[in-house]
């Protein structure tokens, strides 16, 4: 089931790994979605899975977002653990009120008589040259919904075992994987079987200023964390890992130590998840910060073909680098 | 409800080191009750709230430096609706030593609850973080230099400019940052206030004669020195110029409400503070003298009362034995005048005709022209030779 | 279940006194949110008590139900307690959903009642994916959903018809057609008004049946049904009827004439299923009376209930946004 021991493996491995151990373990589990099946999933995720599992387990949907999201809720409701793959969150549009009138809501709205124990797995994030309808991050939108879960799993470890936790949620629960982390290789710790869905994690330990990041906005941070070791600057990054409920204490914890934040998000920045986290330390570390909070989002702008525009509306290790420099070392 | 906000006890007083509490919550105070000791740069300062009621709150632990304004404690008065704050002048200047509880309010201190800000109009920029640790070192913000965004104080900056971590717990006062005041306090006198001097040269061979006869038939203890005498003397003598008695400020000058002379004393280990004694005038000699005495230990020993250092309407600095012939006094703002003598001591003088041995004092009197003149001046001086040479009617 | 409709007396008198109930419950309805006890939206099912009586004799307890915010009829046929039913649109903790749903969010495990949606269209996907529950962990249930004509213009009746006959799931699809949606008569709004004929199109068994004779209601689905169960995929009934009332309680109805309103009034279900009765000699006037007594009486003690019930504890608001466990 699980790679052997220090293989690496890909980000997009990682997830069909967890998706196998899901259809293996529980009968009641079944994946719904765009050419998952025949068609190996547009990002070749579920590859190979209706082979093994069969068109009952494994079902290739019609183009209706919103009819078979509401599949998955109706179904959720009534004793599956459905597994939809929405192709990627710019499609989730059309599943919205899905999403948030029937799936966050049910449960409250019937006074806890139903719970949903849906899961949806989503593409997100741009890089790709694939213009404004393409490549959307509404990860922190969703999170702006009470009754859902929001994972935004970045290393390949909490992509392969972020997902059976999410099975475990009576709640629905959002993922969000970056389409630039599919290929990504990386080793996963064999000693490792599980992760929580709850808490932030520290990437990388510092004394001079917090990273705050998620998701795609991992890898870039981490680098600019090393661009910045170069000049003496010893920069916290700080992965969410979950976008809602947000781990407040961690980022709290971590800001209280270095005094001073940079939070990197992909998505436009009015009104973005930065602004919340940036508001939440404001609340309950005001007192701590040496600095002024800051953060490196993404140009607010539909999305750009053209790879220089794409690459200029996107957070970049300088970029962050640069932001973190200007609150260390002010000039 | 009334909040008890830490008194500007002195020149220059930007913020308190509350050392002690004397009441606690539910205590029943009357007007004049002693409820706290402050440390300042002038040392221990005992500080009275002028309100009857009960301690509601003691808002500020032993052990916190706070602002001038800050909210130490509160006091139940009975009165339910927001209650003016305790007449004590938050001052956007910086003021002088003395200063009369009466005229006060000014507009910061019935308002806001926030500290005084330093400057009038200035702000500093400082982050979060190094405010607060400022405040904890009892450190001026306008004084560091910030290397901060948008060149903020930052910790950092707070920490280079104080490498020690806590204030000093040891009662007693800084002499260095004594002299910083006394400084500030006499160059804002120097360039704010047109002195004038007049001097004049008084025997006091007969005061000096009753002194001697009056001790005689007391005990060591309620003998009365020659200071009690000069003490009284001015005291009186101010009433022939009662424009020498009282405070100017915002070109205006109110009289004071009664006869209060700051009384200089010199400490050990150097520093000079001038204690108000109150309503001299009417104070017998032994009644002056026990307060002098009063006020001298504990200017040494520390337990001075902050209406002591802020209702002088007049000062007198007396060099005593050891002092040079004569003493032109700088004024203490917002006072008008201050009044010297010089060391008493035998000279030569003109008596009927003949040059004799007479004990002599010269007082001089330095003076506000804004609110007085020589001549308001020579009158203070004439009557002040007159009484003493009467000592018995003092 | 039998596909055959028992004409016998004692089926005629309980399909009576259920379309009398649901008619009786909505006037007290009216009573109740002119008096302010019940608030925001609500929406009555006057004229349209044959589809909602008809149906639920066709469906068994293993069976499930998904309806619309006009849905008090269905509730009520289904036997959710009006009790409890009217407790939630006081806004009651002792309502079904502890009164965070009110008129348009009645849900009742219990009976398999999965809402009481407020969004046209949204309950087609959810009644799809019931039925593939059910179908899938072998339970033989039938996911009767229904709603408004209305909902057939949005994207999501498409694409749920379309799932459902692809899948073959057990959902019989009831539309009610009371050629209003809202303000918008249905001429206006379709370029093809012949709505069952829109469902065949995704290749499923689609009827038209007269929405104002319960009997022939009954029987439809009753067929419907059977043959849900038999050959498995959807069924669609496409009901004709008429709203008496208003769309909800703030319609001044300027979209239909009053002349047409009492036409359809002449033609309604209850009465025409007494006019059949009393002609038939199969119903006296004083069991009409008593059925009305009685109805009456469980209304008055179902708001007495309600006016007797509590407010959940302000503190609770936040409960259940998140489940910590799934109920079974």
């Amino acid at each position: 089931m699980t790679a052997p021991s220090n293989t690496p493996l890909t980000y997009r491995e990682a997830c069909k790994q967890a998706l196998r151990q899901a259809l293996q373990q529980d009968p009641r589990v079944i994946l719904m979605g765009e050419d998952i099946g025949r068609y190996g999933g547009c990002y070749a995720v579920t590859k190979g899975l209706l082979e093994e599992f069969g068109e009952q387990r494994v079902r290739d949907t019609p183009l209706s977002e919103s009819g078979f999201v509401g599949a998955g809720i109706g179904a959720a409701m009534t004793g599956l653990r459905p597994i939809v793959e929405i192709m990627t969150a710019n499609f989730s549009l059309l599943a919205l009120d899905q999403i948030m009138n029937n799936a966050a809501a049910i449960p409250y709205m019937s006074g806890g008589q139903f719970a949903v124990p849906l899961v949806i797995r989503m593409a997100t994030g741009g890089g790709r040259r694939v213009g404004a309808q393409h490549s959307h991050s509404l990860e922190g939108w969703y999170a702006h919904i009470p009754g859902l879960r929001i994972l935004t799993p970045a290393t390949n470890e909490d992509a392969r075992f972020m997902l059976i936790a999410a099975l475990q949620d009576p709640n629905p629960v959002l993922i969000f994987e970056h389409v630039m982390l599919y290929n990504r290789e990386e080793a996963i710790d064999p000693r490792v079987t599980a992760v929580d869905i709850s808490r932030a994690r520290i990437r990388r330990e510092g004394r001079d200023v917090s990273l705050i990041c998620y998701g795609g906005g991992l890898f870039k941070t981490l680098e600019a964390a090393s661009l910045l070791a170069r000049e003496g600057i010893d920069a916290e990054v700080l992965d969410l890992r979950v976008l809602r409920p947000l781990d407040t204490q961690a980022i709290l914890a971590s800001v209280g130590k270095t005094r001073r934040c940079v939070i990197v998000d992909e998505s436009w920045r009015s009104g973005s998840i930065a602004a919340e986290i940036g508001m939440r330390i404001a609340e309950d570390a005001f007192f701590e910060l040496d600095a002024p909070l800051r953060r490196v989002c993404g140009r607010e702008a539909p999305m750009p073909y053209a790879a220089h525009l794409e690459d200029a509306c996107l957070p970049q290790p300088e970029g962050i680098a640069a932001a973190a420099r200007a609150i260390v070392r002010p000039s | 409800m009334i909040e008890f906000r830490m008194p500007a006890l002195g020149a220059d007083m930007e913020a308190g080191t509350l050392v002690e509490w004397l009441v606690h919550p539910g205590d029943r105070i009357t007007s004049g009750a002693i409820i706290a000791v402050v440390e300042t740069q002038k040392g221990a300062i005992e500080v009275e709230a002028f309100h009857n009621g009960t301690i509601a709150e003691i808002v500020v632990p032993v052990g916190e430096k706070v602002p001038v304004g800050a909210v130490l404690a509160r006091i139940d008065d009975g009165v339910a609706a927001a209650s003016p704050p305790a007449p004590i002048a938050v001052a956007e200047t910086p003021v002088a030593m003395a200063e009369p509880p009466a005229v006060a309010a000014a507009p910061v201190a019935a308002t806001a609850p926030a500290p005084a800000p330093r400057v009038a109009g200035a702000r500093i920029k400082a982050t979060p973080v190094a405010r607060r640790r400022a405040t904890q070192l009892g450190l001026d913000l306008s004084h560091l230099v910030g290397t901060g965004v948008d060149g903020a104080v930052s910790l950092a900056d707070v920490e280079a400019a104080h490498p020690k971590a806590a204030p000093p717990a040891h009662k007693g006062f800084d002499a260095g940052a004594m002299r910083t005041a006394i400084a500030a306090a006499m160059t804002r006198s120097k360039r704010e206030i047109p002195h004038y001097y007049l001097s004049e040269t008084i025997d006091v061979s007969a005061a000096l004669a009753w002194l001697e006869r009056f001790n005689a038939a007391q005990p060591p203890a309620q003998r009365l020195l020659p200071a009690a005498l000069l003490l009284k003397a001015t005291a009186l003598a101010l009433r022939e110029a009662p424009n020498l008695n009282g405070t100017y400020e915002d070109d205006v000058f109110t009289p004071g409400p009664g006869v209060h002379i700051g009384w200089a004393v010199a400490l050990r280990g150097g520093g000079l503070i001038a204690p108000a004694i109150r309503d001299v005038d009417r104070k017998s000699l032994p009644e002056a003298m026990d307060a002098m005495r009063d006020i001298v230990k504990r200017a040494r020993a520390g337990g001075l009362r902050s209406s002591e250092f802020m209702s002088a309407t007049i000062s007198i600095t007396s060099l005593g034995e050891r002092g040079a012939e004569s003493v032109m006094g700088v004024i203490y703002p917002p006072q008008v005048a201050i009044v010297g003598f010089g060391r008493i001591a035998p000279r030569p003088a003109v008596v009927e005709g003949r040059v004799e041995a007479r004990s002599l004092v010269t007082a001089t009197l330095a003076a506000d022209h804004r609110v007085s003149d020589g001549h308001t001046g020579a009158l203070f001086l004439a009557a002040l030779r007159d009484i003493l040479s009467q000592p018995e009617a003092l | 279940m039998s596909v055959k409709v028992h004409l016998d007396h004692a089926h005629m008198h309980h399909l009576l006194k259920e379309m009398i109930r649901i008619r009786r419950f909505e006037a007290k309805c009216v009573e109740l949110y002119q008096a302010q006890k019940i608030l925001g939206f609500l929406h009555l099912y006057d004229g349209e008590e044959a589809i909602a009586v008809g149906v639920m004799q066709a469906l068994g307890p293993d069976d499930s139900v998904v309806a619309t915010y006009r849905e008090h009829g269905q509730a009520l046929a289904r036997g959710v307690p009006a009790n409890l039913i009217m407790a939630e649109m006081l806004g009651k903790l002792e309502g079904c959903c502890r009164g965070r749903g009110g008129s348009m969010h009645i849900f009742d495990r219990q009976r398999r009642f999965y809402g009481g949606n407020a969004i046209v269209g949204g309950g087609l996907p959810l009644a799809t994916g019931v039925a593939l529950a059910d179908h899938m962990l072998g339970r033989k249930a039938v996911c009767a959903c229904f709603f408004g004509e209305g909902a057939v213009d949005e994207g999501e009746f498409h694409e749920a018809l379309n799932l459902a006959a692809l899948w073959r799931l057990p959902v019989l699809f009831v539309c009610e057609n009371n050629l209003y949606s809202m303000g918008m008569a249905l001429a206006r709004a379709e370029a093809q008004t012949d709505i069952a004929r829109k469902a065949a199109s995704y290749n499923m068994p689609s009827e038209q049946v007269d929405g104002m004779d319960v009997i022939a209601v009954e029987s439809a689905a009753r067929r419907a049904v059977a043959a849900i169960n038999e050959q498995g995929g959807p069924y669609f009934l496409e009901c004709k009827t008429y709203r008496l009332r208003a769309h909800s309680m703030f319609d001044a109805q300027a979209y239909r004439p009053k002349e047409e309103i009492e036409a359809w009034r002449d033609r309604e279900p209850i009465v025409r299923l007494r006019r059949w009765l009393e002609a038939n000699h199969f119903i006296t006037a004083g069991e009409i009376e008593a059925i009305e007594r009685e109805v009456d009486a469980e209304i008055d003690a179902a708001v007495a209930f309600a006016e007797a019930g509590s407010l959940e504890p302000v503190e609770d608001v936040e409960r259940f946004v998140t489940m910590q466990e799934v109920p079974q």
